[in-house]
């Protein structure tokens, strides 16, 4: 018996594919979004909102990963974005050549922004890189709060958590503060921002998030390139 | 479940190593596997015995590491071990501290033998008798046609 060194990542050909991705979307300056949640903790909602607060003609595309089903690309598509379900069959994450493959007839240069939304899980979609600029994790009001304890992965690769159907804060026993400083304890800076869909309180919040990270990713480029 | 496509990239790694190392053959397959890479490492042991069931990878041992996140202090520029979920650093008690690893999902190491040593016909009793544990066509050759069906099956993709 001999024991030799073996180097690597597991998930290498994801980390391939992925990298890949990552580089393409720098050269067509596309700022990507990848959006993690529970099912139902309202990523879809959340995207609608978006697309209807959104300046007309704003350059955005949006991706949507389910087991099953066009719904939530129907849903989307009203808004008159680019939309394309990716329907995994039973698959429980989206991974890089999914996104490769779906975007593969889209000009990317003729997009400023391209939206993610994973399948609905909190577990395995942390471990697949989609060559995104950043992971969001989405967590609704009517789950537990210390969720960011359980499923610490997602909590700890995200760089924003959005705290969902806030209007519901009244009726439920969720403490948002205890929340929130679960998900630093796992990620000491995570940012956070308060969101209800249906009352549209903390929208704007989100969409100035959006707006402040594309910029950082934009001035990162230039200063890659200068 | 995710941890059976993981398992199935640790055996296409293997077999990958295997290719570049002729007339070897593995017995043990290590990998490190952080805290915070959303791995269950039960329900990985679970898939990966699944997969190598019946395949020439029968036997072949998944040693899992599972190691915890570390953070760096800015305050003190200490690094230290994160267990649970405690941010505080345990150097100057400052909370200002960043957590800078933790989702590792990497082979470590391979352990391997001759196959040569195995290749001179002997009788079933003869093999149970020395080895036990031991597949009885123990060669290199890929385990790809039962990883195959798996993937088939979880990756249907539709347009």
């Amino acid at each position: 018996m001999n024991r030799v060194p073996m180097e690597g990542k597991v998930l290498n050909e994801n980390a391939r594919v992925a990298a890949e991705l990552r580089e393409r979307f720098r050269e067509h300056r596309l700022f990507v979004l990848n959006l993690i949640s529970s099912p139902g903790s309202g990523k879809t909602t959340l995207l609608e909102k978006t697309l209807e607060t959104m300046p007309r003609g704003s350059r955005v595309a949006v991706l949507t990963g389910d087991l099953q089903t066009e719904n939530d690309a129907n849903r989307l598509k009203r808004y008159g974005y680019p939309v394309k379900q990716i329907i995994t069959g039973g698959t429980c994450h989206l991974d890089a050549r999914m996104i490769e493959k779906h975007i593969a007839d889209w000009d990317l240069e003729q997009l400023d922004m391209l939206i993610v939304e994973n399948v609905g899980n909190l577990v395995c979609p942390s471990s697949y890189d989609l060559g995104e600029t950043a992971k969001i994790v989405l967590l609704s009001v009517t789950e537990g709060e210390d969720k960011p304890l359980k499923y610490p992965s997602i909590f700890f690769k995200s760089e924003l958590m959005v705290l969902t159907k806030t209007d519901l804060l009244p009726y439920v026993p969720f403490d948002a503060n205890v929340a929130v400083a679960n998900a630093r304890r796992v990620h000491p800076d995570m940012e956070v921002v308060k969101v209800s869909c249906l009352a549209g309180d903390g929208l704007s919040e989100w969409m100035d998030w959006v707006a402040r990270r594309r910029e950082t990713f934009l001035s990162a480029l230039s200063q890659a390139v200068g | 479940m995710h941890e059976m496509g993981i398992a199935n990239s640790i055996l296409e790694g293997v077999a990958r190593e295997l290719q570049r190392r002729p007339g070897s053959r593995a017995t043990k397959v290590g990998v490190r596997i952080g805290e915070f890479a959303g791995v269950d490492p039960d329900a990985l042991s679970f898939a990966f015995e699944a997969l190598t069931l019946d395949t020439d990878f029968a036997g072949l041992a998944l040693a899992v590491e599972y190691v915890a996140p570390r953070s760096h202090c800015r305050d003190c520029g200490r690094e230290f071990e994160v267990h649970n979920y405690e941010v505080l650093c345990p150097v100057c008690g400052s909370l200002n501290t960043e957590v800078i690893s933790g989702d590792e999902l990497e082979f470590t190491y391979l352990e391997i033998e001759d196959t040569e040593a195995t290749d001179t016909p002997r009788s079933k009793a003869q093999t149970a008798e020395s080895e036990p544990a031991e597949p009885e066509n123990p060669r290199e050759k890929l385990a790809e046609s039962k990883t195959e069906e798996m993937r088939a099956e979880v990756e249907v993709e539709k347009q």
